[in-house]
């Protein structure tokens, strides 16, 4: 999936559903490598999220690897992580950079679940953003 | 001391359940499921619960401000939720957004709400009963009631008119020195100012709670809410966090299990004070003085 198609996908439901979707997404977030799993402080917290997050980001410029983990008892932090995944996992530095800072805004998600919990999503937007140009400077 | 006895301690027993009462109880009362998580309902929920969100429903989506009595009405009905129906809230986060949904359900005058002591996370430790299933309900009897905001709600303009009555700041250590603007791991809700209000004494709401997310018990509670902050339980309190969610926790504690007459929750919060051109602010440890 690309970013383009996941915005398609959320803006072909009906705002009824579009929870759902975000739910499906939620259940369907990779666990983490047992490294990760095992060892929390190599990844980066996202502190813009009302849930503990945290991400990881590996690879190189032809292929950036995301990880994310977040608890199940916080399935929305679990929906954004999720999202992000499917849509930037295996791309290259040049795209996950290059896309769109309000990719979170254009899932139509505002207005349903409120801007302030979208924004948890935009911070781990940041984020990875942040730590695939870290990537690609060392 | 078994769970019911130290409920009856507190000043308003009636107003919390254990787990236990409910799970006997779960027929004769309507359950509501208040949570920070705006998916968690969907995961699993108590049988029969219905699901209340604060930021999308209870809220007037144009003006900063809660529902009007006609909206709350319409909100009931469509929830088949009745005026005189007996309502247990429960949430995630210890009850946060539980208590938020409480004193709303307060603002509006509904006679018999309960809180369930230690909110979702007990529930689920003592591996009570969960489903996915959504309640299918027949429309509520509701009448359109005006919203009564002078008991227990707080407005800027109150603040300096409180004094030298005891204000309670909720939120975490940093938050109240302003050290940082907003809670570790939370969103920055835009203040532009970082500190307190002069005056406030700083009781983070986790003081309140045991490990397993229900409140301690009376003495403990009266100790952290009067000795440590030098009040009388015969003052009049005034309490508030970020954006009067937490802050309805220790309102509830205040008024409901030490028995506080006189409580009100400032909603506007940090996220109004702390943006209101030419109002006082302390920052550091020291309460400060409102002048």
């Amino acid at each position: 999936m690309s970013a383009i198609e996941i915005i398609e996908e959320f803006g072909l439901m009906p705002d009824s559903d579009k929870l759902q979707l975000l739910l499906e997404y939620s259940e369907n977030l990779p666990e983490v490598p047992a490294k990760y799993g095992d060892n929390p402080e190599l990844m980066e917290r996202v502190e813009e999220c009302q849930a503990p997050v945290f991400i990881a980001v590996e690879g190189d410029a032809n292929a950036v690897e995301l990880y994310f983990s977040a608890p199940r008892e916080a399935p929305t932090t679990r929906g954004f992580a999720s999202v992000l995944h499917a849509a930037l996992n295996g791309k290259t530095a040049k795209e996950i950079t290059e896309l769109d800072d309000d990719f979170p805004g254009k899932l139509g998600l505002e207005k349903l679940i409120s801007p302030l919990r979208v924004r948890g999503m935009r911070g781990m937007l940041f984020r990875i953003k942040r730590k695939t140009k870290e990537l690609l400077d060392s | 001391m078994s769970e019911q006895e130290k409920i009856s301690q507190y000043s308003s027993p009636e107003a919390l359940v254990t787990t236990e009462w409910l799970t006997e109880n779960l027929d004769n009362v309507t359950v509501v499921e208040s949570n920070e998580d705006i998916l968690l309902y969907d995961t699993g929920h108590i049988p029969g619960a219905v699901k209340l969100d604060w930021h999308t429903e209870l809220n007037d989506q144009v003006r900063r401000d809660y529902l009007d009595g006609g909206n709350f009405a319409k909100l009931m009905r469509s929830k088949g939720i009745s005026r005189d129906d007996t309502i247990v809230l429960y949430g995630d986060k210890s009850n946060w957004w539980a208590a938020y949904a409480f004193w709303v359900f307060k603002l509006f005058g509904h006679e018999d709400v309960r809180l369930l002591d230690g909110g979702r996370m007990k529930w689920i430790a003592e591996g009570r009963e969960l489903t996915t299933e959504k309640p299918t309900r027949a429309e509520g009897l509701y009448p359109e009631v005006v919203r009564k905001d002078d008991e227990i709600r707080a407005f800027r303009d109150d603040i300096a008119k409180h004094q030298p009555s005891p204000i309670i700041d909720i939120r975490s250590p940093q938050e109240y020195t302003g050290e940082r603007l907003h809670m570790p791991d939370y969103p920055n809700e835009g203040a532009a100012r970082a500190g307190h209000i002069p005056s406030a004494k700083n009781v983070p709401w986790g003081k309140l709670v045991q490990e397993d997310g229900s409140f301690k018990a009376l003495e403990e509670l009266r100790a952290i809410l009067f000795e440590e902050t030098g009040s009388d339980p015969k003052d009049k309190f005034i309490t508030y966090c970020r954006i009067g969610e937490r802050s309805s926790l220790t309102w509830f504690a205040l008024k409901y299990l030490v028995g506080v007459k006189d409580v009100r929750n400032y909603d506007g919060s940090w996220t109004e004070w702390g943006n209101l051109v030419g109002v006082p602010i302390a920052q550091g440890e020291a309460p400060g003085v409102f002048a």
